[in-house]
């Protein structure tokens, strides 16, 4: 939609199941470019292949067809430990249930992350309390998932998907299994993130009032991008 | 570290499967190491009974009486050899004996009996013999009496102080006659000695025979008696070929065949254990994985390689096993040694069905380390093999499906 640095670039992905007897097209040639700070919602009802393309995007999935380019890395050619560590690496994953492991703190999940990645003590810390400020819960550090409302665990997984550094997020869902208040809350974040820190959000969702706050909404059916129109176009529809 | 903490949390954050998981384990490791305890004491015990109580652990003969055994193939007995003996690695005792048989008769009964000549004191040190004396006293080397086996002493109805009447025949044909008042007598263990042994000093035994100066035996006892066969073999090369050095496993096939074939029967016993302990503990992997595999896959999503992942599994199984595993080898120790001073003893028809085979129907357990240490080791290795099924599960995992609820 701008003219700036591809960070998703999808070109005829397909991702097809039962390819042996009755073809069921999940992703359907599906061609999706996405540049630095964009603020995407994907959107379509259910079993149009938003969730297939997130996992297609994020390297969850392998597409039948085509090729996915991420930071101009071919996601489709990398080993599947190769994977792993890129998806380590660059992306960040947001889930609909949170799925914060319920025997860690807060800042231990978010510190999770980074042990994975092999990062000193000084430089967790430092991350993990620039990342509580920015979500709000630096009183929450110490709680434990079970201790968390929904909308705190959700912001807890949000902060999680940052804490490598990733230049893009990958929600699915993120707002649905929060009510209204808290998921404002989180969309609010996640807008500043996207704003003051030019990170990349490509979110699906059914919800109507995350739709409006997206900049840009992709629309999925059948497995095929049925529309893609900016914020401005998308309010005017509705 | 940070993976071994998270171990340790994870296996706590469903506080009721590891307990059912660890008491499983718990359970098992008792109950394997008490029945190798009580098996492994039970053959000790026989071993003390039948071996130690009489035959010892290893016997000197001259060569050729083990299969023709009369006074004709008897040594002479002397120091130099009792030394040589004494020089061998393991050998703690040496006593020398004059065994051969005889008809004992009192009254208008008769019946054969074993009659060892024996030097008391050094008898003592090796089968305890003065122990074994319920009524009397024990022998001096220069007494004339002698002691007799309380179920001889029953079938002929002979009491303490009655005297015995033998007839034999000594050494070269000679004629052995004598009688001989009785000193004390003893009950033995084994119902076989029971019924047929007949002590003497080793001086009234070779005056008997007219075999002076001469053994039939030299009976060894070891420190170590694990270390059986090497002690025998040493004990062959220091006395050379003019004797035969036998180990009670030589001399009492039987015995050893019996332990043998119990040992291989338990086998079976412990497999059916070990399958229980196997079913336990894969039921509780089985349950655990399923219970997280939307975890597994969404930590292989954020970036956690299958690697990592497989080894905090690893490290949950080895904290929850080894746990187990080792709060049962604690709580066994006090149960085996209870049962070490408190043996089991059966009675009635099971005791004299044990009687007929020669043992002593009691069964302490054996409080040998390595039981506790085999048993401990072989429980944590199969929680270990068991904790391949979570690493399959793990290696073949595809995030996606993983997170499908």
């Amino acid at each position: 939609m701008t003219n700036g640095k591809a960070i998703i670039d999808a070109h005829n992905i397909s991702k097809i199941y039962n390819a042996d007897t009755i073809p069921v097209y999940a992703v359907n040639n599906v061609h999706l470019h996405i540049e630095e700070g964009e603020f995407t919602a994907l959107v379509g009802p259910s079993g149009s292949g938003k969730t297939t393309l997130l996992n297609l995007i994020g390297g969850l999935d392998k597409a039948d067809a085509g090729n996915i380019y991420i930071n101009n890395i071919d996601i489709t050619k990398l080993s599947a430990g190769k994977l792993i560590d890129f998806r380590l690496k660059n992306i960040g994953f947001v889930f609909q249930s949170f799925n914060l492991i319920p025997v860690l703190t807060a800042k231990e999940n978010v510190e999770f992350i980074m042990l994975l990645q092999g990062a000193g003590k000084t430089e967790r810390l430092q991350r993990v309390q620039q990342l509580f400020k920015e979500i709000g819960l630096e009183d929450k550090l110490n709680s434990r998932p079970a201790e968390l409302s929904g909308g705190q665990q959700q912001r807890v997984a949000v902060a999680r998907a940052l804490a490598s550094k990733p230049r893009f997020v990958l929600a699915d869902e993120p707002t649905a299994n929060l009510d209204s208040k808290s998921a404002a809350n989180l969309l609010d974040i996640m807008e500043m993130l996207n704003k003051e820190e030019k990170i990349t959000f490509l979110f699906s969702t059914h919800d109507q009032r995350v739709i409006q706050r997206a900049r840009r909404v992709v629309t999925l059916v059948d497995g095929a991008v049925a529309e893609d129109t900016s914020n401005t176009m998308m309010n005017g529809k509705l | 570290m940070w993976l071994v903490k998270m171990a340790w949390k994870n296996i706590w954050r469903n506080r009721n499967r590891t307990l059912i998981t660890m008491s499983s384990i718990f359970f098992a490791v008792i109950l394997s190491v008490l029945t190798t305890s009580l098996k492994q004491g039970a053959f000790d015990n026989l071993v003390k009974n039948v071996v130690s109580f009489y035959a010892g652990y290893i016997q000197v003969h001259k060569n050729g009486y083990w299969d023709e055994q009369n006074l004709d193939n008897s040594f002479e007995a002397s120091n130099k050899i009792e030394n040589k003996i004494l020089e061998t690695p393991n050998i703690s005792d040496v006593s020398p004996r004059l065994e051969s048989f005889a008809l004992a008769s009192s009254r208008d009964l008769t019946k054969g009996c074993l009659i060892i000549g024996i030097d008391p004191t050094k008898e003592d040190k090796i089968t305890h013999l003065k122990s074994k004396i319920v009524q009397g006293g024990y022998l001096k080397a220069d007494d004339k009496g002698v002691l007799l086996a309380a179920g001889l002493a029953d079938r002929l109805k002979l009491k303490l102080n009655d005297t015995i009447v033998l007839i034999s025949q000594g050494y070269h044909g000679a004629t052995a006659a004598g009688k001989y008042p009785i000193k004390g007598i003893l009950k033995f263990g084994s119902p076989e000695l029971n019924e047929k042994m007949l002590a003497m000093p080793l001086a009234t035994a070779q005056d008997f025979f007219s075999a002076y100066g001469m053994i039939t035996t030299y009976v060894l006892s070891i420190r170590k008696t694990k270390e059986l066969e090497e002690t025998a073999i040493a004990a062959r090369s220091a006395l050379g070929e003019e004797y035969e050095v036998m180990s009670w496993e030589e001399i009492m096939p039987d015995i050893k065949q019996h332990i043998q074939t119990d040992t291989n029967n338990m086998k079976y016993v412990s497999g059916v254990l070990y399958m229980l302990i196997c079913f336990g503990i894969f039921g509780t992997l089985l349950m655990m994985m399923t219970e997280r595999k939307f975890e597994m896959g969404m930590l292989v999503a954020i970036g956690m390689r299958k690697g990592k992942l497989l080894l905090l599994f690893l490290l949950e199984s080895v904290f929850t096993v080894f746990i187990g595993c080792l709060l049962g080898i604690v709580a066994s120790i006090p149960v085996v040694h209870y049962f070490n001073k408190r043996p089991l003893r059966f009675g009635g028809s099971t005791a004299e069905a044990f009687a007929r085979f020669g043992f002593e129907p009691v069964f302490p357990t054996s409080t040998d380390a390595a039981n506790f240490i085999n048993q401990g080791v072989i429980v944590l290795i199969i929680g270990l093999v068991l904790s391949l099924y979570p690493a399959y599960v793990i290696l073949r995992l595809d995030p996606v499906s993983a997170m499908k609820r």
